[in-house]
C-alpha cells in the first residue's frame, strides 16, 4: 500500500510541475481542472450514452439495413409497430415473465432478510446467499439446463423420486417461461436478501423495544414497524429488478432462444433477432424506444405507488 | 418476553432450518454443475441422480483446457466437443482489465470535480449523468454496436471494453457520494499550503477513499466478469471470445445430439472459481459491498 501510493505521488508530482511550469496559472484554476479531470468520463458519456440515444432514436425514424443508406421514413416503424402482434405477444410475455419473477423474488428476499437479522449475523451464510448473484447469467441457465435435462438430468430424477415424473421444462409451452423465471430468482433472491438485510439494520431497535411491552405479536411488529421502514429499500430494490426483469435475454439466448414457439420471445429477444437476423436496424431501433418510454412509466407508476420520496422514520 | 417463552425456541428451530434450505437451494446447484465436471465422460449415463461424481476424474478439466494430447485415445469418443477454454478465461481476464481498470479512474477524477470542484455546467452535466443511468441497454445497443462497427473494432479487445472504459454512470455517481461524506477541511487547508488539485487528487483523495474504490472494484469486476450481450455482440471470434459467450456457442454447436454435460460443467467450474475465490479470500468486503450496492 504504501509504496503503490508514493509511486502514485511521485508520479502525480512530476505531472504537477511539468504543468506548473508550463501553465501555471490554468492548472491554478478551479473551473479548468474542473473540466481537465471530467473530460475523459464526458467523452465516455458522450459517445456511448448521450449520442447513442439519439441517434438510437433517429434509426427508429428510417429502414437500414447496415449495408445500403438508411432511408427516411418518418413514424412508418411506429405505426408498424402498433399492428405488429409480434410485438404485442413478446410484450405480453415480457409483463408475464416479471409477474412470475418479481413478486416471488422479494418475498422470498425479504424471509432471508428476516431470518438473517433475527438469528444469524454471520458473514459465511450471508456469502453462501450472494453466491448465486456472482454466477453469471449464461453459467446460472447453463447449469440449470443440465439439472433440468429430461434424460440425465439431477432434478429430473429427483421429480422422478417424489412421483412427479419428469419434464422437459424448456421445451413445454407452458413450463419454459417460469423455469427461465426460477432460475432467475434462484440467482437474485439471495441478493435482495442482502439489500433488505442492509435496510433491515438501520430500523432502530428500540421501536421493536417498546412494541414488546406493549404485547404486539411478531406479526403486528413485522406489518406495523418493519414494513414501512424498510419501504425505501423495497422501492429501490423493485424498481431496479422490474427494470432488470424487463430487458431479459441472456437466460433465453443460452436455454430456449424464443422458443418453444413464442412463449418466452421476450422483447428484448425479439429486438436483437430483428436488428440482427432480420438485419431491420430501424425497426428494431424504434421497439427499443418504445421499450424505454415503457420503463420510464412503469418506474414512475411503481414511485407513484410506493411513495417513495416520504420518509416514515422522519 | 414472557408469551412468546415457550414458542419461540420453536419458531427459532423452524427458522433456521428455513434458513439452511435456502443455503442449500443456493449452494445445490454449484455443487451438481462440480460433481458432474468431476464425472467421467462414459459415467454419466449412470449418475444422473446421484449426489456425488461417478468415476472421479480431473479429465473433464484438463481436456477443455487443452492440457491433454490431442491424440489421446479418450479425446476419440463420440459426444466430446472440440472445446478450447483455456483462451476463453484469458480473454476474460483481458477483457475484464481493460474495461474495469480505466473506468475505476477516469470516473474517480469525474467523480472529484463533481464532488469538490466549481466549473461552469457541473451541475447540468451530473444530471446528465445520473439520467443515463434510466437508459436501458436495448436502446444503447444498436448505435454502439453500429458505432464499433463503423471504426472496425468488431472483434477486437478495445471494441469489446470500450463502451465501459471511460465511464458509467453509476461508478461516477457511487464514488461522488463517497467523495462528498468526508469533511473537506484538510483538503481545503493543502490547498492554502499550496498543493495543487492534481496532488490533492492523488496525494489524498485517492488513498483516503481506498475502501470505497476496493468496494467499487469489486462490484465492476463481477458484473463485468459476467457480462454477456456486449461481449456477445462485438466479440464472437474464438480469439477475443470471453467465457460466458464460448459457454454459449458451445451449447448452441452441440444442439444436434446429445450436449457434451462433463465438459459444459467443467468450463462453467472454470468460469465460476475466480468469483468463489474472491468470496473466500474476501468474503466479508464482497458481501459489505454488494450490501452497500443498493445505498443511495
Amino acid at each position: 500500500m504504501s509504496t503503490k501510493t508514493s509511486i502514485l505521488s511521485e508520479h502525480s508530482a512530476s505531472v504537477g510541475d511539468g504543468f506548473r511550469s508550463h501553465k501555471k496559472r490554468l492548472t491554478e484554476r478551479e473551473g479548468f481542472c474542473g473540466w481537465l479531470f471530467i473530460t475523459p468520463a464526458l467523452v465516455g458519456f458522450t459517445l456511448f450514452y448521450l449520442l447513442p440515444t439519439i441517434r438510437a432514436f433517429y434509426i427508429g425514424l428510417t429502414n437500414w439495413n447496415l449495408l445500403r443508406a438508411p432511408k427516411f421514413l418518418g413514424l412508418d416503424n411506429y405505426l408498424r409497430l402498433l399492428g405488429d402482434g409480434k410485438f404485442w405477444s413478446s410484450i405480453w410475455v415480457t409483463v408475464l415473465y416479471v409477474l412470475y419473477n418479481i413478486p416471488v423474488q422479494t418475498v422470498l428476499g425479504l424471509l432471508i432478510a428476516v431470518l438473517l437479522k433475527r438469528l444469524t449475523g454471520s458473514v459465511v451464510i450471508r456469502s453462501i446467499m450472494l453466491a448465486p448473484f456472482l454466477v453469471s447469467n449464461v453459467i446460472a441457465a447453463m447449469i440449470w439446463f443440465w439439472m433440468l435435462d429430461p434424460i440425465l438430468g439431477f432434478l429430473n430424477f429427483v421429480f422422478q423420486g417424489l412421483g412427479l415424473g419428469t419434464h422437459a421444462f424448456f421445451s413445454d409451452e407452458n413450463l419454459a417461461l417460469p423455469t427461465i423465471a426460477a432460475i432467475n430468482i434462484w440467482r437474485h433472491m439471495g441478493y435482495a436478501a442482502l439489500l433488505f438485510y442492509t435496510g433491515l439494520q438501520s430500523i432502530p431497535e428500540h421501536l421493536y423495544e417498546a412494541a414488546r411491552i406493549e404485547g404486539a405479536s411478531q406479526w403486528k411488529m413485522f406489518s406495523s414497524i418493519t414494513l414501512p421502514l424498510l419501504r425505501p429499500t423495497v422501492v429501490f430494490v423493485l424498481v431496479t429488478s422490474v427494470i432488470g426483469s424487463f430487458q431479459i435475454f441472456d437466460t433465453i439466448a443460452v436455454t430456449t432462444q424464443g422458443g418453444p414457439g413464442t412463449a418466452t420471445r421476450t422483447i428484448v429477444w425479439y429486438i436483437y433477432q430483428e436488428a440482427f437476423s432480420s438485419m431491420r436496424m430501424g425497426y428494431a431501433s424504434a421497439m427499443s424506444t418504445v421499450l424505454f418510454l415503457g420503463l420510464v412509466l412503469v418506474t414512475l407508476a411503481q414511485m407513484r405507488v410506493l411513495r417513495s420520496g416520504e420518509s416514515d422514520l422522519g | 418476553m414472557k408469551t412468546s417463552a415457550s414458542t419461540l425456541p420453536i419458531g427459532r428451530w423452524l427458522g433456521y432450518a428455513v434458513l439452511i434450505l435456502f443455503a442449500l437451494i443456493s449452494l445445490g446447484p454449484l455443487w451438481i454443475a462440480f460433481k458432474t465436471a468431476l464425472t467421467g465422460p462414459n459415467s454419466l449415463f449412470g449418475s444422473g441422480g446421484s449426489l456425488l461424481p461417478n468415476d472421479t476424474t480431473l479429465f473433464n478439466f484438463q481436456r477443455v483446457l487443452g492440457f491433454v494430447d490431442p491424440t489421446d485415445p479418450r479425446l476419440q469418443q463420440t459426444g466430446l466437443a472440440k472445446i478450447t477454454f483455456f483462451r476463453a478465461l484469458l480473454n476474460s481476464v483481458i477483457f475484464t482489465a481493460m474495461a474495469v481498470a480505466p473506468q475505476i479512474f477516469f470516473s474517480a477524477t469525474a467523480a472529484y470535480a463533481f464532488a469538490r470542484l466549481r466549473f461552469p455546467g457541473r451541475d447540468l452535466l451530473f444530471f446528465l449523468f445520473i439520467a443515463a443511468t434510466m437508459i436501458p441497454t436495448a436502446v444503447l445497443f444498436i448505435p454502439n454496436f453500429i458505432l464499433i462497427h463503423d471504426l472496425g473494432w468488431l472483434n477486437t479487445f478495445q471494441g469489446m471494453a470500450a463502451p465501459y472504459a471511460l465511464m458509467t454512470p453509476f461508478a461516477v455517481f457511487f464514488l461522488r457520494q463517497m467523495f462528498l461524506s468526508t469533511p473537506k477541511d484538510v483538503e481545503e487547508a493543502a490547498r492554502i499550503d499550496g498543493a495543487s488539485y492534481f496532488s490533492i487528487f492523488f496525494r489524498m483523495i485517492l488513498p483516503i477513499h481506498g475502501p470505497s474504490l476496493a468496494t467499487l472494484a469489486i462490484l465492476t469486476t463481477v458484473s463485468t466478469w459476467n457480462e454477456f450481450f456486449w461481449p456477445f455482440l462485438i466479440g464472437r471470434e474464438e480469439s477475443v471470445r470471453v467465457i460466458a459467450v464460448a459457454i454459449n456457442a458451445f451449447r448452441t454447436q452441440q444442439q444436434a445430439g446429445v450436449p457434451d454435460w462433463t465438459g459444459l460443467m467443467a468450463c462453467t467450474v472454470l468460469g465460476v472459481i475466480p468469483m468463489v475465490a474472491l468470496l473466500v479470500f474476501f468474503g466479508r468486503k464482497v458481501v459489505e459491498s454488494f450490501q452497500f450496492s443498493g445505498m443511495k
